[in-house]
């Protein structure tokens, strides 16, 4: 058992590190340091571009489609070197993490070459279309119908929290293909265009006033028949399958993002008096270390070479940082006082501290409740007997 | 990325759980509960026929090397059956000599501790008159206090070893709370102490060792009442169904396996960290040893609640597990004073 990473893990980091330090003290000064994943969204893309050109846009995909073959511990480390040096979130994540190895793991030959040269060079923008009004928690009753006419997908209905929808080219959709089908059966999952008469977004004012999730409905909406990733009627095995790709990489990343946000709040706590208050002082202390045990529940969750066995720290992962981080903006707001109440300028914009107050209420909701994940890990981390499925 | 056990801490593993599982029985814990709070015979086994008792001490001493990870393997196990060992004597004591004791000192202690042949126990003291070598004054609680056949006392700068039997000492046993560890009140009048050489070396062997055991005693505690607490919720049926099937206490049952598996990373993290001499260790010991107490005593609490009436009954082993919980929460420094150690650490001292 060992804390640190290998001497050549350690040189691969010197080298992320300096690559992005020379890009945000260089020519994308001007976009180091955003937080929110809306902010100068074509200077982000023209970012998505530029890692491209340089080979760091998906370190972790095959060499033969853009990426560098890099190891598990590799992707972690750029991950937290690109957080480090303040580079904003990418735009385009739901592409490299999601759409990219979705691809790569189901998609045919011809696929393959289609989308993820544009992924990989951070030309085509993908956005995530899994949830409905009427399917959120429980994603197995999506409602959007397909069908297919004439060599063509045509899609009828509504998804919603499809985050970055208006900056984006494509979205994959989970759609129901067969008629009368219910919950995980009868669902294909398609690859759209946005940018199609039949497609329509619709932006959603956030309670911090911005505007990253959309409505995106669809109205005889369409694509080519060979847009489905498997089979007709595969949908929630792939749907399933994508979100398993997502094994931890980017979770020291997001780590080093909340590092610099609880620094804020300590230089804040040291700045306005708050650093004397003994309560504030032990909760400053129960973040620091929930930040430190996040830290070494990663690495325990990423050295675990053993898939065979549920792995407790994975199932509890997120949970875990969504609830520290809305803890996190409690004490932000407490240090601040009501200062942290009143914005800079004219607009409703907040700094980072009052945004991450705002912001972390969205933690414990999306990718899954805090509520959903306290069944899963019930039900599958201690085989905890099935919540019984109401039927309508 | 190795923050994973090696095959060999594995392999320590398996047999220091299967050990305690087959020995540490509710039944010998009672009859040690009734009397002095130990299994003398338990900890025998664990000395010789186990010989593990050497883990994180010199081999010159009949120690086996290894580090505070594999300790911290070994107090998971037996803090899982809340076994009445002197394991905290072992973790803090016999560290302290080994680290800051003559040659003379450790020649004539360690063996003998790690044998089993002698328990040794260790607490600060707050106020004591020290003259020409010898001590004066009253040290309460002291852990397993009445059973020690050795002492490390110790104040900022300043470690003694004490023998029980020298002359001056007396000992007085407590009713105490958690009988798997009792505590007594030591008094010394005039009694010939023998400085440890290096008290700085020693004070800090016995806190990372100190903290590390109880961190660990706590993390294999608290898995324990939440395996024992699902089992019961698969097999107890009301309303016509298991109660494990209702969200109400499958979510409390969650909640503690997301507090326990922090405080697995904080154990193992602290452990790491000293072994390799980390930057880190300080901040994480202070980590380990306040998140662990808590977690410990939030999942016995709910191992009472959650068993409803059978729970709070002197015949249910739940009440062993909430009283070591509670011991572990204040003993060698209570969260709120670990937690402004790690304030200090990243604010600065209080104003």
């Amino acid at each position: 058992m060992k804390l640190g990473f290998s001497p050549q893990e350690e040189a691969f980091r010197a080298e992320c590190a300096d690559w992005l330090q020379a890009q945000m003290t260089g020519e994308f000064r001007d976009i180091r340091g955003i937080t929110t994943l809306t902010a100068k969204a074509e200077r982000r893309k023209e970012w998505e571009q530029h890692l491209g050109e340089h080979g760091w846009s998906c370190i972790g995909w095959p060499k033969a489609w853009g990426g560098r073959d890099a190891t598990l511990a590799e992707q972690v480390i750029f991950a937290e070197e690109y957080a480090r040096a303040g580079v904003p979130g990418r735009v385009n994540h739901i592409g490299i993490e999601l759409a990219g190895p979705t691809i790569l793991a189901f998609g045919t030959e011809e696929q393959k070459r289609r989308f993820l040269p544009g992924i990989a060079a951070g030309s085509t923008i993908f956005c995530q279309g899994f949830s409905e009004p009427g399917a959120g928690s429980d994603l197995a009753s999506v409602r959007t119908k397909g069908r297919l006419e004439g060599g063509e997908w045509v899609v009828n209905g509504q998804k919603i929290w499809t985050s970055l929808a208006h900056i984006s080219d494509w979205i994959f959709v989970v759609t129901r293909t067969e008629d009368g089908s219910k919950g995980p059966k009868g669902l294909t999952f398609l690859m759209m265009p946005l940018d199609q008469p039949g497609i329509e977004v619709r932006g959603i004012t956030q309670i911090n006033g911005d505007a990253e999730f959309n409505e995106t409905f669809f109205t005889d909406a369409r694509c080519p028949a060979d847009s489905m990733i498997g089979g007709v009627g595969d949908g929630w095995k792939i749907a399933m399958g994508l979100l398993a790709f997502e094994r931890g990489v980017s979770t020291l990343g997001q780590q080093m993002a909340f590092r610099n946000e609880l620094d804020e709040i300590i230089a804040a706590a040291r700045a306005n008096g708050a650093a004397g208050d003994p309560l504030i002082r032990q909760r400053i202390a129960r973040a620091e270390i929930g930040l430190r045990l996040m830290r070494y529940g990663a690495l325990r969750m990423l050295s675990n070479t053993d898939h065979s066995k549920i792995d407790g720290a994975a199932l509890t992962y997120k949970i875990q940082w969504a609830t520290w981080r809305r803890s996190l903006g409690e004490l932000a707001m407490d240090v601040l006082g009501q200062a942290g109440e009143i914005a800079e300028g004219e607009a409703y914009e907040w700094g980072t501290l009052p945004n991450l107050f705002l912001y972390s209420r969205a933690d414990t909701i999306y990718g899954g409740t805090n509520q959903i994940q306290r069944n899963l890990i019930a039900e599958r981390g201690l085989a905890l007997p099935r919540e019984p499925r109401g039927d309508l | 990325m190795e923050f994973a056990f090696t095959d060999e801490q594995m392999m320590i593993a398996d047999t220091a759980f299967a050990f305690f599982r087959e020995n540490a029985t509710s039944d010998r814990t009672r009859k040690a509960m009734a009397a002095e709070g130990i299994d003398r015979e338990l900890w025998s086994a664990f000395c010789t026929e186990l010989g593990l008792s050497g883990v994180g001490l010199p081999e010159e001493h009949g120690g086996s090397g290894l580090g505070m990870v594999e300790f911290a393997i070994i107090a998971e196990a037996a803090g899982a059956r809340v076994a009445p060992l002197p394991m905290l004597g072992l973790a803090t004591a016999a560290r302290a000599i080994a680290a800051g004791g003559s040659e003379a000192q450790k020649a004539e202690w360690l063996p003998k501790l790690i044998s089993g042949e002698a328990i040794a126990s260790c607490e600060r003291v707050a106020q004591l008159a020290e003259q020409g070598g010898r001590l004066t004054g009253t040290i309460t609680p002291v852990p397993h206090g009445a059973l020690a056949d050795v002492f490390v006392f110790f104040s900022p700068g300043k470690a003694w070893l004490v023998r029980a039997d020298a002359p001056g000492v007396t000992v007085a046993a407590h009713v105490t709370m958690d009988q798997t560890r009792p505590f007594a009140t030591v008094t010394l009048e005039d009694v010939l102490a023998e400085p440890l050489a290096d008290p700085q070396a020693a004070i800090a062997a016995l806190h990372a060792g100190g903290w590390i055991c109880l961190a660990a005693e706590a993390l294999g505690g608290a898995q324990e009442a939440l395996d024992r607490t699902v089992a019961y919720a698969r097999e107890r049926v009301q309303f016509g169904r298991p109660i494990g099937s209702f969200q109400a206490y499958k979510h409390r049952l969650a909640d503690m396996l997301v507090e326990i598996e922090q405080a697995r990373s904080a154990v193992y993290w602290a452990a790491c960290a000293v072994d390799e001499q980390s930057d880190e260790a300080a901040l994480a010991l202070h980590a380990a040893k306040s998140f662990c107490a808590d977690t410990f005593f939030m999942v016995a609490g709910n191992m009472i609640q959650l068993h409803g009436g059978i729970g709070f009954t002197w015949e249910h082993d739940a009440h062993l597990f909430f009283k070591r919980a509670r011991s572990i929460q204040t003993m060698l420094g209570n969260g709120s004073f670990h937690r402004e150690q790690v304030a200090t650490m990243v604010l600065g001292e209080a104003a």
